[in-house]
């Protein structure tokens, strides 16, 4: 139902809840109470002129507040710096944000953000969140937490508790895009001069973005007063969007091309794109060699990332792959069932995280490390029992043992479906695998960063198994000559249970890792098996490095077409060049020597 | 043997005769056609339930015509060639009156031959690419001009985006959708190298390449946002690589048409608070129609944590205009309800009603929603009035001129309304 206000004289400012005015405010009146560092930009007479087309909220639920972080920030601000008198509109002017649409509310934030009032900070961070609500009786613009009905409710300026209030009685006050962008620029500059050289990095950052020509004023101010480095030079290059997008003079202009086409990344580039079009014949060469430079440099950037990204790419695969590698490379056994392992292993992470949440909280970010052994353990429990309850009655019998296997995966995965449901799980990504790391311009993520690390990891941890254990010899042993082996006493149906329990086992690892960047889903182990299947057949059956060299090669094939082909065709062209390899190749990359036995 | 097969013939003949016999005083027999197992159950489960639902509730009120509701719940695996096996074991075997199923446009397909030949009534309850219609289907899902047209409208309005990123799923809904939203943007003015279109398989889990060419698409000074049909599945790992590379809703807000609540259930939505959803339904609207849907929804499956969602409405619309156009004619005969339904109205659950229209499709109105970080979304912007089903889309050049008509005197899914000809229902499948 949209809320139709009554017209009223420009100037003069309703406030929610009836037609009496109360706010007078002009821009003489703003830059009287307004702070001594803050420029007021906005005059009233920009605010919202009627609160006509915008759509009213519905509903909406109560959020988690951070008052927690508000009240500390609010304290800080409040204790560095004094601005009396301002509170008059302060208030008035959060009582202008429920009111209009979106655009009418993003100009009600920049004229907040222009009385430079301290409280205005926590306000508006409270406003991006979603979480201020307007209690619809009074206009009082409140917080809420808690959980239920009635909530608690604190005052979102003064941050006073109100008591109890019911959820019927507030109305969320709505936020989209484009309005928390207003607030990001908003609280940029109202942080700008922040004691805390982060906070400072975060509003520069912010400048940066909204590369608006009215900020410059106090960006001069900010980098005259700035003494951290890194900070000062997010500044210059936001004084430099600004300038380069107000009608400066040539010689700044020229200085801002140099500053942006310094920082050469694809925002720069863009930018320096964009101010082609608005340049003096004189620096437009400048731009241009800026933008070739940039340009040279992305070129070299792309190589890079694409290697990366074919890495990590092939850290997943060989995850996948390497549990396949021991029961499929070493044991001959087709396993349909991998991928299935693979996905009860990432279940087994949905338990314990669960678990986890729910009696020990605070250990929440170590999840991972104790879903590793728990995944290890049912997996591997479960390989074994597959191996003694079925596989070992079908050695030698390839197309037997392809057919079991497949009707155990979807056994499985019926089960799965029908004990947690068919809809994705939720497995959370600890705080550490969270988020990216900038490394010369490749932005890498941390949770594919840390899946390499773990890849290379389990693959060392299998070779020291398979290489200088006894179980690791008997294993060998049993591949290379199972007669023989049996002849020295070794008890070969044992260390079949083992190796399928350790192939499976490590699939269980495969399926923590990939909970990480996957769906935790029935189906999830489907999606791996004929890429498992690929890479132990690319790189050689019964060769561990052979199971290496392919993951990664394959991946890192597979990033470098998929810009030029499109990942549909990638794949595609990637499954031809194996089947033409196989043909040259028939036992893979690394073939192994020998007497190779069939059980 | 021949003593066997004699038998059988005869139990057959009997059995059929007696399934006609019992339709006039035994149950009413619902179908519903869902994948309760293969790729599809984790979106087709749900709406089986649902379904159960409303039979439910419907037996609760006195059942239709005085007699009970009866469903047929038939898993039709994620097979597409054995959902036509099953719709037609649905009609003969158990003499089912009408039929509610399917989500991909590919079962939908599959499965039209069948409910031709046997004069069936299916409710579909997913939003499509359009471009059909038929006679015995009723399509209670958006059509492109109810879901992505506003949506990019208000994408290009009140976001003021000038560059587009269509990134799909590689399969037939998403590639006509984009062939519909590309020629609409050019129409607009969008230059051809502001549009790119990006297509993946199916279960596409590694997004990194991708995510980064939207961040380099994204840089160039212009405005940019991603339009998504990419389906179910591979939107998990979508959502946390662009989450994880830190693009940001503010700076490239992403508008999925295919991502729900159902969806978003196995998926932190801190990182994605303000990317975008366009649908005609979304849990949080607050209607005492949706209010009592929930908690009804709730009670039945007896989970206050279960979501619900656009094609879950889709089908409680469906299954009461059926239920109102059976009583309208007083029959469950496929050719009287398929007259009786034209024009019969329902309340939707958002607050308005829905209208059957010719052409087989519904009104609708069209929500744009933000993710919020509890997995709802928050209703931004909303179409002021009810936006009617298109079957065929006005910005193709082959499908302008067609427009669909299941009442007479044009009687046709096709007709062509320059040389005032009908296609025929072959033309129309495709």
């Amino acid at each position: 139902m949209p809320y139709v206000a009554p017209l009223w004289p420009a100037g003069h400012l309703p406030r929610k809840g009836g037609d009496q005015l109360v706010a007078h405010l002009d821009a003489r009146h703003l830059r009287q109470c307004h702070g001594n560092r803050l420029v007021a930009h906005v005059d009233a007479r920009d605010l919202p002129p009627r609160g006509g087309d915008g759509r009213q909220a519905r509903g909406g639920r109560a959020k988690e507040l951070r008052l927690q972080f508000l009240r500390w920030l609010f304290a800080i601000l409040l204790a560095l710096t004094t601005l009396p008198a301002s509170a008059q509109s302060l208030e008035n002017l959060a009582s202008l944000l429920p009111e209009g649409n979106f655009s009418d509310r993003a100009q009600t934030v920049a004229a907040i953000a222009a009385t430079g009032d301290p409280r205005a900070v926590p306000l508006l961070e409270a406003l991006a969140a979603g979480d201020l609500n307007v209690v619809e009786s009074t206009g009082q613009i409140v917080t809420l937490s808690g959980r239920g009905d009635p909530l608690e409710a604190t005052d979102a300026i003064t941050g006073d508790s109100i008591g109890e209030i019911a959820k019927a009685s507030v109305e969320r006050i709505r936020v989209n895009n484009s309005l928390r962008r207003a607030v990001r620029t908003a609280i940029g500059q109202l942080t700008l001069m922040s004691p805390d050289a982060n906070t400072r990095m975060t509003a520069a950052r912010a400048m940066f973005q909204a590369g608006d020509p009215v900020n410059v004023e106090l960006l001069d101010e900010a980098i005259a007063e700035e003494q951290n480095p890194a900070v000062l030079q997010v500044m210059r290059e936001a004084r430099a969007v600004a300038i380069l997008r107000a009608d400066a003079e040539p010689a700044d202009f020229a200085e801002a091309v140099d500053t942006i086409a310094a920082r050469g990344d694809r925002q720069a580039l863009g930018i320096l794109q964009a101010a082609l079009s608005s340049a003096d014949a004189d620096v437009t060469p400048t731009i241009e060699q800026g933008i070739a430079d940039i340009q040279s440099r992305l070129a070299l950037l792309d190589v890079g990332q694409n290697v990366w990204y074919g890495v990590s790419l092939g850290a997943v695969l060989l995850l996948a792959a390497i549990g396949l590698a021991i029961t499929f490379g070493v044991m001959g056994v087709i396993n349909m069932a991998h991928g299935e392992m693979v996905m009860l292993g990432a279940y087994t992470t949905f338990l314990v995280q669960n678990f986890i949440r729910a009696s020990f909280p605070d250990l929440f970010d170590w999840s991972l490390a104790f879903a590793l052994p728990a995944a290890f353990l049912v997996t591997g429990l479960i390989g074994v029992a597959i191996e003694r309850g079925v596989i070992r009655f079908l050695y030698g019998r390839p197309l037997e043992t392809l057919l079991a296997t497949w009707g155990l995966s979807l056994i499985i995965q019926q089960s799965v479906r029908t004990i947690f449901g068919a809809s994705n799980r939720e497995v959370g990504n600890p705080g550490w695998m969270s988020g990216s790391f900038d490394f010369y311009g490749i932005a890498i993520t941390w949770n594919r960063f840390f899946i390499v690390i773990f890849a290379l990891i389990v693959f060392a941890a299998l070779l020291l198994v398979l290489k200088r254990t006894a179980l690791g010899l008997q294993m060998r042993a049993v591949t290379q000559n199972r007669r023989m082996a049996s002849s020295m006493g070794i008890r070969t149906p044992w260390v079949d249970a083992m190796t399928f329990g350790l192939g499976s086992g490590i699939a269980g690892l495969a399926g923590v890792a990939l909970s990480q960047i996957d769906n935790v889903s029935p189906n999830l182990g489907q999606g791996y098996i004929i890429d498992s299947f690929m890479v132990v057949v690319f790189g050689g059956v019964g060769n561990l490095w052979g199971t290496l060299v392919g993951a990664l090669t394959l991946g890192v094939l597979n990033k470098f077409l998929e810009p030029y082909a499109g990942a549909v065709l990638a794949k595609i062209l990637l499954l031809v060049f194996i089947i033409l390899f196989i043909q040259k190749r028939p036992r893979g990359l690394f073939a192994q020597k020998g007497r190779a036995v069939e059980a | 043997m021949r003593g066997i097969r004699q038998t059988l013939a005869a139990a057959v003949a009997g059995g059929l005769l007696m399934s006609a016999a019992a339709a006039q005083d035994g149950p009413i027999k619902v179908g519903v056609l869902h994948s309760l197992s293969g790729t599809m159950a984790i979106s087709e489960t749900t709406l089986k339930d649902v379904m159960l639902m409303l039979i439910e509730e419907q037996n609760k009120k006195g059942g239709l015509l005085g007699r009970q509701l009866e469903p047929v719940v038939i898993d039709i695996a994620s097979d597409w060639p054995l959902a036509a096996e099953k719709a037609r074991e649905m009609y003969e075997v158990n003499g089912v009156d009408a039929v509610f199923g399917c989500w991909t446009s590919v079962c939908r397909k599959s499965v039209l031959p069948v409910f031709e030949e046997l004069n069936g009534l299916l409710f579909y309850p997913v939003q499509y690419e359009g471009e059909e219609s038929q006679r015995n289907v009723f399509y209670t899902g958006a059509s492109p001009n109810q879901q992505a047209i506003p949506a990019v409208d208000y994408l290009m309005n009140d976001e003021g985006v000038e560059r587009w990123v269509l990134a799909g799923t590689d399969y037939v809904y998403p590639q006509t959708t984009n062939k519909i939203l590309e020629a609409y943007l050019k129409d607009k003015g969008v230059a051809a190298e502001d549009i790119m279109i990006n297509y993946t398989p199916f279960g596409h889990s590694d997004w990194q390449t991708i995510v980064s060419d939207i961040k380099a698409f994204g840089s160039s000074g212009k405005k940019t946002a991603v339009v998504s049909t990419i389906n179910g599945d591979a939107n998990v790992p979508f959502y946390r690589e662009l989450g994880n590379q830190g693009v940001a809703a503010e700076d490239i807000p992403v508008v999925a048409f295919s991502v729900g609540e159902e969806e978003l259930a196995g998926l932190d939505t801190a990182p994605l608070v303000g990317h975008l959803a366009a649908w005609n339904y979304f849990m949080s609207v607050d209607t005492p129609e949706n209010a009592e849907f929930i908690e009804t929804w709730h009670a039945f499956i007896g989970d206050e944590e279960r979501v619900t969602n656009d094609p879950m409405e889709a089908h409680y619309i469906g299954f009461n205009m059926w239920v109102a156009a059976v009583e309208k004619a007083g029959s469950t005969e496929a050719d009287a309800v398929i007259d009786a339904i034209v024009g019969v109205e329902v309340p939707n659950l958002t607050g308005g009603t829905a209208v059957m229209l010719p052409n087989h499709h519904v009104t609708k109105p069209v929500l744009i929603g933000e993710i919020q970080d509890d997995g709802q979304f928050d209703v931004v912007w909303e179409t002021e009035d009810l936006v009617p089903g298109d079957a065929w889309s006005d910005f193709l050049p082959e499908s302008a001129v067609l427009e669909a008509d299941w009442t007479d005197p044009v009687n046709c899914g096709n007709f062509n309304t320059e040389t005032e000809t009908c296609g025929g229902a072959q033309a129309a499948a495709n």
